[in-house]
């Protein structure tokens, strides 16, 4: 079982890399995102350096919606699902390593990437050092509870957008503690550790719950 | 080893397909799935590898691993060749391998019967349709299953390669084996029953 599970992960790892549109393009998004609000809210360093740790965050939630609908509808297309419910491996755990694969190649990236564009907000090292830790321990979360608007493209041709509108309202809790917890850290008026082990708390729920409900909703809707 | 099934009902978008559908499949034999388009040929494969849940009644596999699902002693082959494009022809066979578990038999050696050897480190979306097919019917060999569903196996394949197939049928059900097979045209093997779908249920 351990050795499908790997296969499972080895291959959507080098499927990611070998067709592209995952990292990459996530990241670029991220950077778009990013570059765009100084045109909007004016190149005041002060205030973009106020409201830089949730730009950031906000950034790195919509590029980690990119791709999301293809984790299964691209197996189901090809026949590959069918491939994948006929292993002797739970379905929860083929989700888990989906998961896995997905976060490796879009939400790592936006991990790295996120020290770099927050110097071009002008963040301070502070302030960078906790973003970069906020997104590290909360697009797991991202990722995972967006597996299940992942499992119902399989049902929904061409769904990618109603999967971003479905996940989108889920995720507000991370960023809520996201956000707060960079903010504590830069104030220092609350203590940084109590929304940053809320979010933690908020990515091994994803963890657990996202394939667990993936895996029931494929169950459910593929026919 | 004996596939049972007994009753069973099979309901798509609303529409009853069959019903109170039983028959019996004993190890060394093949059931041919015969019927016109749309009579429920592959949602009966797809039950019985337990992709579609059925409506009523009961498949089991007797002698197989009770633990176990009848899926997980079944290879199904359907319309899609689960064939990952990007992937070499010979990456896409060790995933199946490490994904239903290996036998004996190589990635390689399955390929050379297949008449893939020279094309193992081509991407498989340079595949024809009947190379791709062939590339399917390896996954057959490298993890050695019971009982083989195989939707329409011959589709998209050459006159050779419909002889292979029958060749590798015969090694599997001398061993042993079982396969239910949906077909339209004649399966060039020994001990074949026959079952017939019609568009209003059994004939």
């Amino acid at each position: 079982m351990i050795a499908a599970l790997r296969a499972i992960l080895a291959r959507d790892l080098t499927l990611a890399f070998r067709v592209g549109g995952g990292g990459g393009i996530g990241v670029v998004f991220f950077l778009a995102v990013v570059t765009i609000v100084p045109f909007a809210v004016g190149p005041e360093l002060p205030l973009l350096a106020r409201i830089g740790p949730a730009v950031l965050w906000i950034g790195a939630l919509l590029a980690s919606l990119l791709g999301l609908d293809r984790i299964f509808a691209a197996d189901h297309e090809d026949g590959n699902l069918d491939l994948l419910l006929m292993a002797p491996v739970p379905l929860e755990l083929i989700a888990a390593m989906k998961g896995a694969a997905h976060w490796i190649t879009t939400g790592l990236p936006l991990v790295v990437a996120a020290p770099l564009l927050g110097l071009l907000l002008g963040l301070e090292p502070k302030a960078l050092a906790a973003v970069t830790a906020t997104l590290l321990v909360g697009t797991p979360a991202l990722t995972f509870l967006g597996l299940i608007g992942a499992a119902l493209a399989v049902a929904l041709p061409r769904g990618g957008l109603l999967v971003a509108v479905l996940v989108l309202p889920l995720t507000i809790p991370i960023l809520i503690f996201g956000v707060a917890a960079t903010t504590a850290a830069v104030t220092g008026l609350v203590p940084f550790g109590t929304p940053f082990r809320l979010l933690a708390a908020l990515s091994l729920v994803g963890l657990v719950l996202g394939p667990v409900a993936a895996a029931a909703a494929i169950r459910v809707i593929r026919d | 080893m004996r596939l049972l099934v007994e009753g069973l009902a099979c309901v798509r978008g609303g529409r009853s397909l069959f019903q109170g559908l039983g028959f019996a499949v004993t190890a060394g034999e093949v059931l041919a799935v015969t019927g016109p388009n749309g009579a429920g040929k592959s949602s009966l494969l797809r039950l019985l590898a337990g992709l579609l849940p059925p409506a009523a009644g009961r498949i089991a596999l007797e002698g197989g691993d009770p633990e176990q699902s009848v899926g997980t002693a079944a290879h199904f082959i359907g319309h899609l060749d689960a064939v990952k494009g990007a992937l070499t022809v010979a990456e896409n066979l060790g995933f199946t391998r490490a994904l239903l578990g290996g036998g004996e038999m190589e990635a390689e050696t399955a390929l050379g019967l297949l008449g893939l050897e020279r094309l193992a480190q081509f991407p498989a979306r340079m595949l024809s349709a009947g190379q791709r097919r062939r590339l399917a019917l390896a996954r057959l060999l490298v993890s050695p299953r019971p009982l083989w569903l195989l939707d329409e196996p011959s589709t998209a394949l050459d006159a050779e390669g419909q002889e292979t197939l029958a060749s590798l049928m015969t090694r599997h059900l001398s061993g042993g084996g079982l396969a239910v097979v949906a077909t339209h045209s004649e399966l060039k093997i020994e001990r074949v029953v026959e079952i017939r779908l019609g568009l209003g249920g059994i004939t």
